[in-house]
């Protein structure tokens, strides 16, 4: 029978069907391969199996790092904080006690959660990966079927390997035709969003597809998989290709030899069938995308930068109306302002969305050879330690830090302000992150979610702006604009 | 996990669309290793306005919430569930829940009770009009009942089996072991272990 790629990797990760067929079908039982773990979900999980005395079924498809509490600043001084502090060293003795690789602040691999595991070629096609984390969705970059999960499911992957699962829908959403310079996989990813809206994906599995999406990069395909959670989605995946295979090959855990042959024949079956249907499909057209930033609250309230503030009115429903008005209100912005005039205060770089190598070399490109609007702050916050040690080893650090910019340590960051790195109450943010929900990168604070390059050339205005915004720089030569 | 047949409890409408986990439990609020003890975290930044609903008799002592659509979107956060058991709520009504948020509830005992939006509208207007309107969730017959409104409810029928019989997911599962250890034993040899560790 025919089957999406989805719908493959499900089949083939079934341990137990449910009992009961229609609407009376039990879930199926999935094993899971690869379960990451951090220090804010897992507490209560380590501590629920502590109790009844049960152990960890598979410690070896298990492996934590730090990344939401920690701080970026003196990483070598103790957590200033006490209560992170104290959650961060109940992860280290959790994965001491139950015999879990732990990537500690300060270890080379330590990073957010999400960029530590491609890094490390743990998460490859065709596998289950999980994590007490809605970003999870990272992963189905790769062709895997990642998914976010609760603490209670935590504690039924370390006992179990296993999770009960009840079948999900298939959106197909085609992205067709090629990017203008200065437009992004975070643009695509945001005009979805804005699309299909915030609970468009309630039920479903996305699949990205067409010819924008196979010109993209792995970090590229990892931004979009990424916010798939932002459109309600359960999990979002492209199929492998060579590009993936370029990516994994040679990576701390890819397949080796035989392995690897083995492995590519496998993931080479891994894409949905030419006569396989999907129980929704979405297109987009690539050649007209201009780059995207929300104006709102959620991520769905976001228009192309070259637009204005909408107004209430614009909205037929009463409950998208209401909620542009609370939006417009918490924001502090005036319907029909064009969303180039508004200033920001800081420029936040970062994020499991938006850190790695290329969102680095995307955003050092626009900001080369150019000043920082003094009136504006910006972070950049690799997205692991390993992101960090390789953009140094590129002089990126230079580049940041002659502009302005303060160059930190690996984490989630002012992405959600669990550490010390928050907007203050009022303060407006351009964000590379995934998430404009009110207080969310601070209380009080507002966010614009933007992709780096919109970020870089916004620090440079002090408005929000895109590349082509900018004047020349001294040393034109030396820009490129990357799709990232 | 307690079982849940039906309850009543005091309604409290919040018209609003989209509640985010970030505003049902604020990450500041992560940073606690223990599963209890929510209830000062729940709408931590709402409730600091002197006018939101849950400051305000008789809604303070509300257990059943009436949300807006798509309620619970955002982050993973099981705290959000625990918060709103902590508080006391022990259902939540909505037109549209987010996934993870659903499963979170169906695990720790909070009946997410999906309500048809024009219900809900009814539902609220009834709350405002008369504050402290007991509203009733009874998951045996899927029905909700608030003054002469009564209403139908969607829940998926085994996270309804095991609210009515109070099953621990772990221990229903544990019961396959054999059928873990079989799939075990078929997984090919190219599939990555983090241990021993590889590194760069």
């Amino acid at each position: 029978m025919a089957k999406t790629l989805a719908e493959k990797v499900w089949d083939a990760h079934v341990v137990r069907k449910g009992d009961g067929e229609g609407a009376n079908a039990q879930p199926d039982l999935l094993f899971i391969d690869l379960h990451l773990v951090h220090e804010v979900t897992s507490p209560q999980a380590f501590e629920g199996l502590r109790l009844p005395g049960r152990k960890l079924r598979r410690p070896d498809l298990t492996i934590a790092t730090e990344d939401h509490n920690t701080p970026t600043l003196d990483i070598d001084k103790p957590i200033a904080d006490l209560t992170s502090r104290t959650q961060i060293q109940t992860l280290r003795n959790n994965c001491q006690e139950f015999g879990v690789r732990l990537h500690s602040l300060g270890d080379a691999e330590q990073g957010i959660v999400h960029v530590v595991g491609p890094q490390l070629g743990l998460t490859q096609p065709g596998m289950t990966v999980v994590c007490g984390d809605s970003h999870t969705s990272t992963h189905g970059a790769f062709g895997a079927l990642a998914m976010g999960i609760g603490t209670s499911e935590v504690e039924h992957v370390m006992a179990t390997q296993t999770l009960s699962l009840k079948p999900f829908k298939t959106m197909a959403i085609n992205v067709e035709g090629t990017l203008r310079p200065g437009v992004s996989a975070k643009d695509i990813i945001l005009a979805v969003i804005a699309k299909i809206g915030t609970g468009g994906g309630q039920g479903y599995v996305l699949e990205y597809r067409g010819s924008a999406i196979r010109a993209l990069s792995m970090e590229a395909r990892m931004t979009i998989c990424n916010m798939s959670i932002e459109a309600g989605a359960r999990a979002g995946l492209v199929a492998p290709d060579q590009t993936t295979y370029d990516y994994m090959h040679g990576r701390p855990h890819a397949p080796e030899g035989a392995d690897w042959d083995a492995a590519v024949e496998y993931w080479n079956t891994l894409h949905t069938d030419d006569d396989a249907a999907f129980d929704v499909e979405v297109d987009l057209d690539a050649d007209t995308l201009e780059p995207f930033v929300t104006w709102g609250t959620n991520p769905g309230q976001g228009v192309s930068l070259s637009a204005k503030v909408p107004s209430p009115d614009d909205f037929g429903d009463e409950n998208a109306k209401a909620a542009a008005e609370r939006a417009l209100q918490y924001m502090g912005l005036e319907a029909g302002t064009p969303m180039k005039d508004i200033r920001v205060d800081t420029v936040f770089l970062g994020s499991c969305t938006n850190s790695r190598m290329e969102d680095l070399r995307a955003a050092a490109d626009i900001i080369r050879g150019r000043t920082k609007d003094p009136a504006v702050r910006m972070l950049v916050v690799p997205g692991s330690a390993r992101v960090r040690l390789e953009a140094e080893a590129e002089g990126l650090d230079k580049v940041f830090k002659d502009f302005g910019a303060e160059w930190r340590f690996a984490g989630c960051s002012m992405c959600l302000g669990m550490n010390p790195d928050q907007l203050e109450v009022g303060e407006r943010c351009a964000s590379t992150s995934n998430r404009n929900f009110e207080g969310r990168q601070g209380k009080g604070g507002r966010t614009h979610l933007v992709s780096p390059v919109v970020a870089a050339a916004t620090a440079v205005r002090g408005t929000l702006s895109s590349p082509s915004d900018l004047d020349p720089a001294p040393e034109s030569a030396a820009v490129r604009v990357d799709a990232a | 996990m307690e079982k849940f047949t039906t309850h009543t409890g005091i309604g409290v409408p919040l018209r609003q669309s989209n509640v985010d986990t970030d505003q049902i439990i604020p990450a500041v609020y992560l940073k606690r290793i223990t599963r209890t003890g929510f209830e000062d975290a729940l709408f931590a930044a709402w409730r600091k306005d002197p006018s939101f609903i849950l400051n305000q008799a008789p809604f303070n002592a509300g257990s059943v919430l009436v949300a807006g659509p798509d309620f619970g979107t955002g982050s993973s956060r099981e705290h959000a569930v625990w918060a709103l058991k902590d508080f006391g709520f022990k259902t939540v009504l909505s037109s549209r829940f987010a996934d993870i948020f659903r499963g979170n509830s169906g695990k720790q005992g909070l009946l997410a009770a999906e309500v048809a939006q024009d219900d809900i509208e009814l539902i609220w207007k009834e709350l405002e009009n008369a504050p402290g309107t007991e509203v009733t969730v009874d998951l045996v017959s899927k029905t909700v009942q608030c003054g002469n409104i009564v209403a139908p409810f969607e829940i998926d029928d085994y996270t309804r089996w095991r609210l009515l019989e109070g099953l621990d997911d772990i221990g229903l599962t544990l019961k396959h072991e054999p059928d873990i250890t079989a799939y075990e034993a078929t997984r090919p040899s190219f599939k990555p272990k983090t241990l021993p560790a590889r590194l760069s």
